[in-house]
């Protein structure tokens, strides 16, 4: 089995590269996307650390985090659907109604 | 060197590109595409951490539905290639606290101490009893109530989904 640190660190490495996303694209499903990305990387976490334990309660975490992204999507998805009807963009820049 | 490490190699690589891939693409599909190739990486990292139940699920649940339901929302909307106008301040800041995220795990990786395991589930134990069977046995015994309440929390999103996008009726 590979050594643990290993990886911790590549989801240290994606969970990164989800912020940078995140935070520097203007089309909300690419943000959406990103946090997608930013899920596994901590869903890796914890498989990871739940094998190093010998337990499996972090692996029925995993689990309960893929339903709620999977709940997640569903509604996110509906406000986008919603939001473009209001707007016409799905830019992130266009949602300022209260922007002060 | 083994073939263990040269194939968890491979992966960690095809891992960060298509991550990368995800950030960088210009056209949300391409994006979409990427990030699927990214939870197969996640798959085989769990096949290779003696969790095939939840690389199973892994496929089923994030490769399948909810990346079908983005790509569906994409098409559906339509959406053009964005123009490029990124802003450089937010360039900048996005990256610095990309980076800062990573150097604070790195630090932590390499700083902290790991706990010793509690329980003793071994790759023996999975082998001979099934990995979804002992998943199983810990959700519908210990966290039956939390598996209740998501049951509830998917009706929720199945009727605030409907409702959000549907239509008024004027």
């Amino acid at each position: 089995m590979e050594n643990l640190t290993n990886y911790l660190l590549v989801s240290a490495v994606l969970f990164s590269i989800g912020t940078i996303g995140v935070l520097t694209r203007k089309n909300a499903i690419v943000v959406f996307m990103c946090i997608e990305l930013m899920l596994n990387a901590v869903n890796l976490t914890f498989v990871a650390l739940s094998r190093h334990l010998g337990n499996l309660d972090g692996q029925v975490f995993v689990f309960f985090i893929m339903t709620v992204a999977a709940a997640e999507a569903a509604v996110g998805l509906a406000l986008f659907i919603s939001f473009f009807n209001n707007r016409e963009s799905i830019d992130i820049d266009d949602a300022n109604l209260m922007k002060w | 060197m083994d073939i263990s490490s040269v194939f968890f190699a491979i992966v960690t690589i095809v891992a960060v590109v298509s991550a990368l891939l995800v950030v960088t693409c210009k056209n949300p599909i391409n994006s979409a595409l990427s990030l699927v190739l990214t939870f197969f990486c996640l798959a085989t990292y769990y096949v290779m951490l003696d969790a095939p139940f939840m690389a199973a699920i892994q496929i089923i649940v994030y490769a399948g539905a909810i990346m079908v339901l983005i790509v569906f929302t994409i098409m559906l909307l339509n959406i053009r290639v964005d123009a490029n106008k990124k802003s450089a301040h937010q360039l900048v800041l996005g990256s610095v606290t990309g980076v800062a995220t990573l150097l604070l795990a790195g630090l932590l990786l390499t700083r902290g101490k790991l706990a010793e395991p509690v329980c003793n589930i071994t790759t023996e134990m999975i082998n001979q009893q099934g990995h979804t069977q002992l998943i199983g046995k810990v959700m519908f015994t210990e966290f039956l109530l939390p598996f209740e309440v998501t049951s509830i929390l998917l009706l929720a999103a199945m009727v605030g989904a409907v409702i959000l996008a549907k239509r008024k009726l004027s």
